[in-house]
């Protein structure tokens, strides 16, 4: 896919069709991959990568890039045109001044990944049909894929396409996915086993906005937390109740428009399960006001800026089954 | 050279704790290591490194500085401050342990800043030498010998045993509280262990890696380089990179307004947030182009340019394992060099 | 035990201007009784109360946090209720998601006409809220202490 992928973009690049490529670059190791941003064809030839570990979505660049002179060339995962449509729905990117081309993925990794599946001091890395065979300091090791993959990959939503203007490879479906499992599993808790576990994993948090500033749905000018007028801006979490605020609120402020990306899981240096909170108001949302995949089109009204006349009472949350 | 038998870790554990605070790298909730205090039962992580850097213990994410009672028009200033009790952090690696005089030369030049000082006075490292580098390490490159770190007591844990070697007055004493559990030794074993890991460091993928170009000296070619565009393109300008980095001392000083006072307390802050150093007229870098170059001017060239050449950066490799978008000091000095003539 | 029984709790009521402000004027001027410990937040509209202000409430020493606005259907903006009931409904379940005592957030829908109605939930809300004692999960010490 790798060389179909830097073929056309030169093609494209060349053809004067678009100005910028917007993908992804190699790195120091086999799984640093970072997102760039590439202005010839020759840097595209020389840096290009398509490969597990091409995990970042691209969709929020655009945001940026889409502003910039010219047309600019952007490869989209499955999961990133949902990003790329509720950017486009929220008129945060410029459509016309985009052409996306779909590409398949069947999962992506990273380097916590692997650490996490026990491989230490990796040197080299080649992915050979359902494995990798990685060399490291201390040995040579191989490694299934699919033991790498992290949960939000796992649980694939969707490998079909929402939006694009080309599509490399062949299009997939929308899955039936265990994606909101775990969200059962914590529903069915009592409520003081609930407030240890997220006490637990909260409170790791070291509030690096690492979660905030890769989200393609927080896309404000300015983060009501960085605004010092709104008197909530908090630069580190003082406490619990801090910590809770933070991550409450930001579930909310991109509740009916999280696509379930995963990229806040992903990215986070304290492996705090962050997509837990935004499944649960998808699944909230699906329950209540009927089943709602913020992405999947354009036209659409979030479910929060709409309402019916015959919603449920939020006296439901008492009245709910279990705990 | 001391040794303690390591069915007897957890006793020597429980001796230090009696005594003092003790903390340690211990397993998290997410799988990975964190300094936490020792409790009955705590188990050493075997990972390489914490997440989070042992800076924590001398410079806190947020520390409160003042408090100030309101009551009609008057105002009680209050120094928040109780009495500091000791502590040992044990486990620490080289590069964190290297990481604390670089700090001390931002907190105790002068002015000197008596929070951190004193939290300093009262903390007792012991180091812990490496034995399995991962290929994010470079403290070689800063002149760290991860097979006999810095600190008050060094240990390495080889075979059976765990052996000890004071280096302070400080790390003396401590050794002293549990002369029971150990024993006089000679240093083979730790010299085997040396000879062992050194042939792995020079195998390691960043051995090479050397930011020996860098300095005040450069200042104006590298600050005017054209590469800062296209490194700083994709940075998300959060603050990861930062606050796992064991050097990076910057903080800002904030107020909480309790609603019966006010609290003036200090948190961490990041060079690559919006409104860092921000000034009436609004933040002097305005873009994420500044920003990131900020924080590699800082530690490649503003920081050894005041600091006899010590580079701001120690080689944990902790940003090169965390950054969401993978870039990093290597990857920025390597495209730099070549502006550095 | 006496401790216990001593509790008073703080409670923020977020009351819309149009309809539950007047029901709990309705509630004072007929001389209907209701705890002083409920502190009443007069707002636009009930659609106006953003999840921080329930949350700021919590931090800033409430114990419990109600939302009373008009009726849905007889919003005086026609239908800014009906997307603060989507709101809370949300929220609550988050907050219940999270181990919170899901009791100390309520939604009351109480007219103008109402004042009965008014006293009447405050009673009530007062009463849960004092048998779940103080709020501990989503507390900020800085701003207990005296």
């Amino acid at each position: 896919m790798q060389a179909a992928m830097i073929s056309r973009a030169k093609e494209l690049l060349q053809g004067g069709q678009v100005q910028r490529v917007l993908g992804w670059k190699a790195g120091e190791f086999a799984y640093d991959v970072t997102p760039a941003v590439f202005q010839s064809a020759e840097e595209v030839e020389a840096g290009f990568l398509y490969n597990d570990f091409c995990g970042a979505n691209l969709s929020k660049y655009l945001i940026q890039e889409s502003r910039k002179p010219g047309k600019v060339l952007v490869f989209l995962k499955p999961c990133d045109t949902y990003s790329f449509n509720q950017l486009v729905k929220e008129h945060r990117i410029l459509r016309e001044n985009i052409y996306a081309i779909g590409v398949p993925c069947e999962g992506k990794t990273d380097g916590e990944r692997l650490k996490a599946a026990g491989l230490r001091g990796i040197l080299a890395l080649k992915a050979e049909g359902d494995r990798f065979l990685v060399e490291t300091l201390y040995g040579p090791q191989e490694l299934a894929k699919a033991q790498a993959l992290p949960e939000r990959c796992q649980n694939c939503k969707s490998k079909k396409h929402v939006a694009y203007d080309e599509l490399m490879g062949e299009e997939g479906q929308v899955l039936e996915s265990g994606r909101f499992d775990m969200v059962e599993k914590l529903e069915a808790m009592t409520p003081d086993e609930r407030f240890r576990f997220w006490q637990g994993e909260l409170s790791r948090c070291i509030r690096c906005n690492a979660c905030r500033n890769v989200c393609p749905a927080c896309s404000c000018e300015k983060c009501i937390f960085d605004n010092d007028a709104s008197g909530v801006a908090q630069k580190a979490a003082a406490n619990s109740f801090e910590e809770s605020m933070f991550h409450i609120i930001r579930a909310f402020h991109v509740a009916g428009r999280c696509t379930d990306c995963g990229e806040c899981s992903r990215v986070c240096p304290q492996q705090i399960p962050l997509h837990l909170l935004n499944r649960k108001f998808i699944k909230d949302i699906d329950t209540f006001y009927g089943d709602y995949q913020a992405g999947e089109d354009t036209e659409s009204r979030a479910p929060l800026t709409n309402y019916t006349e015959g919603d449920v009472e939020p006296s439901i949350v008492y009245q709910r089954g279990g705990n | 050279m001391q040794k303690l038998a390591l069915a007897n870790l957890g006793r020597f554990f429980e001796a230090v704790a009696a005594r003092q605070a003790l903390y340690l790298p211990v397993e998290d909730a997410g799988g990975q290591a964190s300094f936490q205090r020792w409790a009955p039962g705590a188990k050493l992580s075997g990972a390489l490194n914490t997440t989070r850097s042992a800076k924590d213990f001398f410079f806190p994410q947020t520390e409160d500085l003042v408090n100030f009672k309101v009551r009609g028009k008057e105002i009680e200033i209050i120094d928040p401050r109780t009495e500091q009790e000791p502590f040992v952090v044990f486990g620490v690696r080289g590069c964190d342990a290297r990481s604390f005089s670089i700090l001390d030369k931002v907190f105790l030049a002068d002015p000197v800043d008596t929070y951190y000082q004193s939290r300093r006075e009262h903390g007792t490292i012991v180091s812990l030498a490496c034995t399995r580098p991962e290929e994010t390490c470079f403290c070689t490159s800063f002149g760290i010998d991860p097979t006999c770190p810095q600190g008050d007591v060094t240990a390495w844990m080889e075979g059976d045993a765990l052996y000890f070697a004071a280096n302070t007055p400080k790390g003396e004493a401590l050794l002293a509280q549990t002369a029971e559990l150990l024993e006089a030794c000679g240093d083979e074993a730790v010299r085997a262990q040396q000879e062992r890991v050194s042939a792995i460091l020079e195998k390691l993928p960043l051995a090479g890696f050397s930011t020996q170009s860098f300095g005040g000296q450069v200042l104006i070619q590298v600050f005017e380089s054209e590469k800062w565009a296209g490194l700083s393109q994709s940075c998300l300008g959060c603050g990861t990179c930062t606050f796992v980095c064991p050097t990076c001392q910057c903080y800002d000083i904030k107020d909480m307004d309790t609603g019966h006072g006010v609290q003036r307390f200090r948190c961490w802050d990041s060079c690559m947030y919006s409104d860092f150093t921000r000034m009436a007229h609004g933040n002097p870098r305005l873009t994420q182009k500044e920003r990131f170059r900020q924080r590699f001017m800082h530690k490649l060239v503003y920081f050894p340019a005041n600091n006899n050449g010590e580079y701001g950066c120690v080689g944990c490799g902790r940003c090169l394992a965390k950054c969401p978008i993978s870039m990093n000091i290597v990857k920025v000095a390597r495209a730099l060099e070549g502006d550095c003539k | 035990m006496p401790t216990m029984t001593e509790f008073k709790p703080k409670i923020v009521a977020f009351c819309c201007n149009w309809c539950s402000y007047a029901g709990a004027d309705l509630a004072g001027t007929n001389r209907l009784n209701y705890p002083a410990d409920v502190k009443i937040i007069r707002v636009p509209c009930s659609c106006r109360v953003n999840p921080l202000f329930i949350l700021r409430a919590f931090q800033r020493g409430a114990d419990g946090v109600i939302l009373c606005g008009c009726h849905p259907g007889d919003c005086h903006y026609t239908t800014g209720n009906y997307y603060a009931r989507r709101r809370m409904t949300l929220l609550f379940s988050m907050l219940d998601y999270l181990g919170i005592e899901k009791e100390r957030t309520r939604v009351e829908w109480v007219s103008a006409a109402e004042g009965a109605k008014f006293a009447a939930t405050m009673n009530d809300f007062v009463a849960t809220v004092a048998k779940l004692g103080e709020n501990k999960r989503l507390e900020d010490l800085r701003c207990k202490q005296q």
